[in-house]
């Protein structure tokens, strides 16, 4: 399962990057171990873990903490083992399977990788192959017809929705769209507990993504206070003059 | 049903797609002018495809990169990413 963005949704591509995964994968056993033991140093790989990353890998061979939240094993058939993973991003499930066999003694490799879930999106929702693509795209070229590449791309802010979100009002979204980081008064409603320091997507009362933010404040400080700035704008996704521009107008002469 | 409404039924939509369960803290009433913007899942099909998402059933030849310029070329596109690759190497 490949998230795809297209054209501007590219900017929230990093959201993804960064959020959880889960995959299903077939690890290999070079010698049998029985059952129990299997599993229970299996289980010892779940929590933070320290990984290097492997040899053929993108990123530099430094000792990283990773977080693995879950691993189901699904099914036992020596020599392969069926398991479920559920981790951090950036956690290499080929290393992971190359630890285990080695803490168990007896070695082993993955076989196949596949991944289930990428932040919100899962395998089951929305999985769109590339022949059924490429018939949605003829349908809408030669016949003029929506309803396929409608029910096959998704609104860009599904690829966020697994954030704390924050509903601005109208007059807000005009100078987000410029760049301004997000004021109290423009605040409509927001999550509870968001922590300063977390990321959210700034959302307008129609659910339309406007940009991602960083807070600046708590979620409980925001809402007992009426001036502040509470988030950092840190990625614009909304296009600017979608919506009016409301700032300054103070200073404006209006006839 | 008025587009307020609609726009606050579809975040909470996308709160359960996302597995979010927090409550909202409300600070005023306000509601938004169908005059600007558009509810998301009435996008025109020429923004859906500037602001959209596409999960591909990657088949396990071609690496990502060339499945998303494949899908890039399919819907004739200025730019595509992806949400990274299963093991990526430089």
């Amino acid at each position: 399962m490949l998230p795809i963005a297209l054209g501007d949704a590219t900017k929230v591509i990093g959201v993804l990057m960064l959020a959880d995964k889960e995959y299903v994968a077939v690890m290999q056993l070079h010698k049998y171990v029985d059952d129990d033991r299997l599993i229970s140093v299996i289980n010892e790989f779940i929590g933070e873990i320290y990984q290097r990353p492997p040899v053929r890998s993108s990123v530099k061979r430094t000792l990283r903490i990773k977080r693995v939240y879950d691993i189901k094993v699904l099914e036992i058939k020596f020599p392969y083992v069926l398991l479920h993973v559920s981790c951090e991003h950036g956690t290499y499930v080929r290393k992971l399977i190359h630890d285990i066999g080695e803490v168990l003694g007896v070695g082993a490799h993955m076989r196949e990788l596949r991944r289930v879930r990428t932040g919100p999106f899962r395998e089951d929702d929305y999985l769109v192959n590339l022949h059924e693509l490429s018939e949605a795209v003829y349908l809408y070229n030669e016949l003029k017809n929506q309803s396929l590449l409608r029910k096959y791309i998704m609104p860009v802010e599904y690829a966020v929705s697994h954030l704390p979100k924050v509903v601005v009002s109208d007059g807000a979204v005009g100078a987000l769209t410029y760049g301004a980081d997000l004021a109290i008064p423009g605040i409509v409603r927001l999550h509870e507990h968001i922590k300063k320091g977390d990321l959210v997507a700034i959302l307008t009362l129609k659910g339309e993504l406007v940009a991602l933010g960083r807070a600046l404040m708590d979620s409980e400080e925001i809402v007992n206070n009426m001036k502040g700035v509470a988030f950092k704008t840190i990625r614009v996704i909304m296009p600017r003059d979608v919506y009016p521009r409301a700032w300054g107008q103070r200073y404006t002469r209006t006839s | 049903m008025d587009v307020t409404s609609e726009g606050l039924k579809f975040i909470d939509e996308l709160d359960r797609f996302g597995g979010v369960s927090r409550r909202w803290l409300i600070k005023r009433d306000e509601s938004t002018d169908s005059r600007y913007g558009v509810l998301p899942k009435t996008r025109p099909i020429s923004e859906l495809l500037r602001f959209g998402i596409i999960c591909v059933d990657k088949p396990p030849g071609p690496t990502s990169h060339e499945v998303v310029a494949w899908v890039k070329r399919l819907l004739d596109l200025p730019k595509a990413g992806h949400g990274g690759t299963l093991e990526s190497y430089p």
